[in-house]
């Protein structure tokens, strides 16, 4: 973990980050932030302070994992792992050398040396059901521990969509009564990084901004930091063209997917997904899934696992409709016949009250 | 209720109960219409009326001239709309899967941007012919409540329609929300109003057809 | 007994049929009917669009035949149909239709307008308020044999009249004759040299044929007024006639209404089909010419057109005929712009014409006919119906227009090769 008497640099210099790598990640990172070239040194300023301290402390509850692994078992070695590894995170289970009771013991030191300004990441959503059994720590519900971490910290981050949004585990019929964040933590600031799991630079660049300006930067509805979560991936999508045009993929091995056409007929939910994949890319840049040949799944969306199948397209049905159709049609039928009953009958008593009419009859009495 | 439980609502539950409401009602609809019976016609017919009367259903697409010059707007604006419909429903590669996942069948899409403008000409259409409809004095006598709620619940997924997709007002998921569920206000009052006319007008040009056709006139 | 709003209401529930209930579901208030009839292109009154004319039976209709209706009226959500609109909708369904059918080859969604209007007045009828004129004519069918009250003296006057003038002799109650012709009296009292005439041509063709003195009179008031009972009993006298005689065509008057009471209602009406055909007179004439039994020569050079009797063209499917037989016998035959299947009302028929109340409304609507007949500058109007031919002549009048209207069958008469026996 964090060491606490050397500097950044010297941590990055020891893994072979040069100063001027890390430089240039700091104007990446600012230039990602949408904040101009001028800023970049003040997040490198922050960052390297943040190399002193303040602490992060980073919760994981229901989860798999793969939000850290996305953060540090990228392709290579990244910038973003080896930050967070250097700066002072004092708590995390898969990150941390400690364990057990030494672990929890640091987690209580954080906590009380920097109470009121740390910040608290979480990945995992919170598992109410059973009173919580479904998934503790060290003999605490993930609740009790969440909101304890909570009280003192200066914002919370939800990292990925379990967090965020309750996620998978949320996934009907969510059998550990799992919420998000969100749902415990109402009176502090929390904002959502939601992806399964989330772009690594995101995550960075988030916590970058929390440190250089000590405050979350700006949010949608849904609490998700605007600039990485301001457009769709249809928006930004290179593919577009091709949806304009009306040029669909069919399968993933026709003529289509081979001219690399839109992907939205074989499930693509880049149209209702926010998320900054289409620009910033994944594995540093290198690719993204519709770039591979993959729809988006609509991974920070909520509820992206009951938004009907990956494969089927945005704008079928999600549940079958033929069913309550014909149900419906066959009610139709019944209370078809029983009007059509009703209006033989009236007809009928018409028909029988019908006296010949005469040419009396023309004239009222 | 986020966005996206709005849309997964609209999606899923909203569109199952929208569905059977028009499926209950069209049948319902028709059982009312067919309960009332026809008596056999016991003239001797001039001809054999089924293709006369198959004939009119077909030939009453096309206008009669004469009132065609009378009423232009009328004709105009109305086929505008009605093709604009028909192109924005059936040939937008979106819909044509959402009928493939449910009746199995598909055809070819037209250009997104094409049916895009296709769309606003609906939209115009539509406006021409409310105009109409408040000007006019014959159309304003017939017209009630009914007319114009028609009017707006078939103009409305278009507009939501062409909104989602330009990311118009709200985000694009609240606003595809929006657009399934006007569809799905179209579907339950379908089957109640005039809209209902896309279906009976079949049995309406039938029954003039085979009307005029046992007289030997081809209507 | 007597009319009475209830009664009205139940036949109105009585009449009620799907494709009443199919028209209506489909009607999306275009207003192109309107467009379609000449009281509304005539005044333009949005009132006499034609399928607002039944407004009344369109309520009926929601409110007791559809769920919703049921429901609605269940709540108060809509209001019943009352005896004082029964009676505002009188001049809408009487004096401003004549039964023409035009608006009903117009509705995009295919409604038979007419034929609703032919429905709606049945209850109108037995709601009692049907106008002066129309009960008067039904009236006088029933008691005196026909609507304008000529009885069997006066046609035999006017027999011996016709015999005098052609030297033939006017059959009467022949057993077995091949065809048994009906008359109007229209053309008995107005046209009597139509008799004539068919007894020169049937001489020529060598038909054996007869009048009945059981029945003459084709017109039938009960279907203009809307008593289908009446009308029954109409048509029953002519059936029993012609039934008695054996017969094997009865030839319908030119009279539009009177095809269409005899030819198409007929059967309906009394509940089962012929023994007999039935066939306007232009059909007769048309095959007789086709077979080479009607000769004429000569050509009437005067410019002139034809005016199509809408129960005989557009609603009777008699529309090549009359052009054929006419091109027979005129040389300058002009055709009116709008013509055959889609015509224009003389706007008497339908019982207006017997409607004195409707007389300044039917003269208004003539405009319509005017302005066709002035755009053709032609000074002769033939026409095959007895009751558009008194309108065309009253409204050629009224507008001082020096058109003369002459009956197809008394022209292509004229022509016949004389000498031929
Ligand atoms: S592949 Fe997906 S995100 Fe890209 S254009 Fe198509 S639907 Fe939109
Ligand atoms: S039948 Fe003729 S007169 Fe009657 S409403 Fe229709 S167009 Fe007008
Ligand atoms: S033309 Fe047909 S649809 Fe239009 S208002 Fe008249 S009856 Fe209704």
């Amino acid at each position: 973990m964090s060491e606490p008497d050397k500097s950044l640099f010297d941590l990055l210099a020891q893994r072979g980050v040069s100063r001027r790598g890390f430089l240039k990640f700091c104007a990446t990172t600012a230039s990602m932030l949408g904040l101009p070239p001028s800023m970049s040194s003040a997040v490198a300023e922050a960052l390297t302070q943040a190399a002193r301290r303040p602490s992060v402390i980073w919760l994981s509850f229901q989860e798999c994992t793969g939000c850290t692994e996305s953060l540090t078992r990228a392709y290579s070695p990244t910038i973003e792992s080896l930050i967070f590894d250097a700066i002072s995170l004092d708590y995390h289970h898969t990150l941390q050398a400690a364990s057990g009771d030494a672990a929890e013991e640091a987690r209580a030191q954080a906590m009380k040396a920097n109470y009121g300004s740390y910040l608290l990441l979480v990945d995992g959503s919170i598992p109410l059901g059973e009173g919580g059994a479904y998934s503790t720590i060290a003999g605490h519900t993930n609740l009790s521990m969440l909101k304890e971490v909570a009280e003192g910290a200066a914002a919370v981050v939800s990292i990925g969509t379990c967090a965020a949004f309750g996620g998978l585990p949320m996934a009907n019929p969510n059998p550990t009564g799992a919420v998000s964040v969100k749902d415990i933590v109402q009176d502090k600031p929390v904002m959502n990084v939601p992806g399964c799991p989330p772009i690594p630079n995101v995550i960075v660049g988030v916590v970058a901004h929390f440190l250089t300006f000590g405050a979350l930067p700006e949010l949608d509805a849904l609490g998700r930091p605007k600039v990485f979560y301001g457009d769709t991936i249809h928006d930004r999508c290179y593919r577009r063209p091709f949806y304009d045009r009306g040029l669909f993929a069919k399968t993933f091995d026709d003529e289509g997917a081979r001219n690399g056409w839109c992907l939205y007929e074989l499930g693509c939910k880049g149209p209702t997904t926010y998320n900054a994949c289409a620009t910033l890319k994944w594995n540093g840049g290198t690719s993204f899934p519709i770039q591979s040949g993959h729809g988006c799944l609509g991974c920070s969306e909520p509820k992206f696992w009951d938004g009907g199948g990956f494969y089927t397209a945005l704008s079928t049905p999600i549940q079958p409709v033929t069913g309550a159709a014909v149900t419906a049609a066959l009610a139709g039928a019944a209370v078809g016949a029983a009007v059509a009953f009703g209006n033989q009958s009236t007809k009928g008593k018409a028909k029988a009250a019908h006296t010949k009419v005469t040419i009396d009859d023309l004239e009222k009495a | 209720m986020s966005a996206m439980d709005l849309l997964l609502w609209s999606r899923g539950p909203g569109l199952a109960i929208a569905v059977s409401i028009f499926a209950f009602g069209v049948v319902l609809r028709l059982f009312e219409i067919y309960s009332l019976g026809r008596k056999a016609d016991l003239a001797k017919p001039r001809v054999n009326t089924k293709a006369c009367a198959g004939a009119t259903v077909w030939r009453r697409m096309l206008p009669d001239m004469h009132i065609l010059r009378r009423s232009p707007i009328t004709y105009v604006a109305g086929y505008l709309f009605h093709f604009g419909l028909f192109v924005v429903v059936f040939l937008y590669a979106p819909h044509i899967k959402l009928i493939e996942s449910t009746l199995g069948l598909s055809w070819p899409a037209l250009p997104s941007a094409l049916v895009d403008l296709v769309a606003v000409l609906t939209l115009i259409s539509l406006v021409v012919v409310l105009v109409n409809r408040i000007t006019d004095p014959v159309k304003r006598l017939l017209s009630g409540f009914e007319d114009y709620l028609t009017w707006a619940v078939t103009l409305l997924p278009v507009l939501t329609g062409y909104m989602a997709y330009h990311h118009l007002m709200f985000p694009y998921q609240t606003m595809l929300a929006l657009h399934i569920l006007s569809v799905e206000l179209l579907l339950v009052i379908f089957p109640f109003t005039k809209l209902m006319h896309a279906i009976t007008l079949f049995i309406s040009r039938w029954y003039n057809g085979d009307i005029a056709a046992r007289k030997g006139v081809q209507s | 007994m007597s009319a009475s709003f209830e009664r009205g209401m139940a036949a109105f529930r009585e009449v009620m049929d799907s494709p009443i209930a199919s028209f209506f579901s489909s009607c999306v208030h275009c207003g192109l009917c309107a467009e379609a009839c000449l009281f509304y292109t005539e005044t333009g009154d949005p009132k006499y669009t034609p399928i607002h004319k039944l407004d009344p039976l369109k309520r009926v209709w929601q409110q007791e035949y559809t769920l919703l209706g049921r429901l609605g009226a269940l709540v108060g959500l809509s209001k019943p149909v009352t005896e004082k609109e029964l009676e505002q909708w009188s001049e809408l369904v009487y004096d401003s239709c004549t039964l023409c059918g035009r608006c009903s080859m117009v509705c995009p969604v295919g409604n038979d307008i007419a034929y609703m209007v032919r429905k709606m007045r049945e209850g109108m009828s037995a709601a009692g308020v049907a106008p002066e004129g129309m009960i008067g004519a039904t009236q006088r069918a029933v008691t005196l044999g026909s609507p304008m009250g000529v009885k069997l003296p006066a046609l035999q006057a006017q027999i011996r009249a016709q015999e005098a003038e052609t030297g033939l002799s006017i059959p009467m109650d022949v057993q077995g004759a091949d065809y048994m012709v009906l008359l109007s009296s229209m053309e008995v009292m107005n046209f009597p040299e139509y008799i004539g005439a068919l007894g020169k041509i049937f001489r020529q063709a060598g038909v054996s044929w007869t009048l009945s003195s059981k029945a003459f009179e084709a017109t039938n008031s009960g279907i203009q007024i809307g008593a289908s009972d009446i009308a029954a009993e109409l048509v029953q006298r002519i059936v029993d006639a012609a039934e008695g005689l054996g017969v094997k065509t009865v030839i319908s008057p030119e009279c539009g209404h009177a095809f269409t009471a005899i030819r198409w209602e007929g059967p309906n009406l009394i509940g089962r089909p012929y023994r007999f055909e039935v066939k306007h007179i232009l059909e007769v004439l048309e095959e007789l010419r086709q077979a080479g039994r009607l000769r004429t020569q000569g050509c009437d050079e005067r410019p002139l057109t034809f005016h199509d009797p809408c129960q005989i063209a557009r609603r009777g499917g008699v529309i090549e005929q009359p052009r054929n037989l006419l091109k027979s016998v005129a040389s300058d035959f002009r055709e009116m712009e709008e013509h055959g299947a889609m015509n224009w009302c003389c706007g008497g028929g339908g019982g207006v014409s017997a409607n004195d109340r409707a007389e300044e409304l039917r003269l208004v609507a003539f405009k319509r006919k005017k302005g066709q007949v002035e755009a053709l500058g032609v000074d002769t109007l033939v026409t095959a119906c007895a009751n558009c031919r008194i309108i065309l002549e009253e409204g050629l009048e009224h507008y001082n227009m020096d058109v003369e209207v002459v009956g197809l069958t008394e022209l292509v008469a004229e022509h016949l090769i004389e000498d031929d026996k």
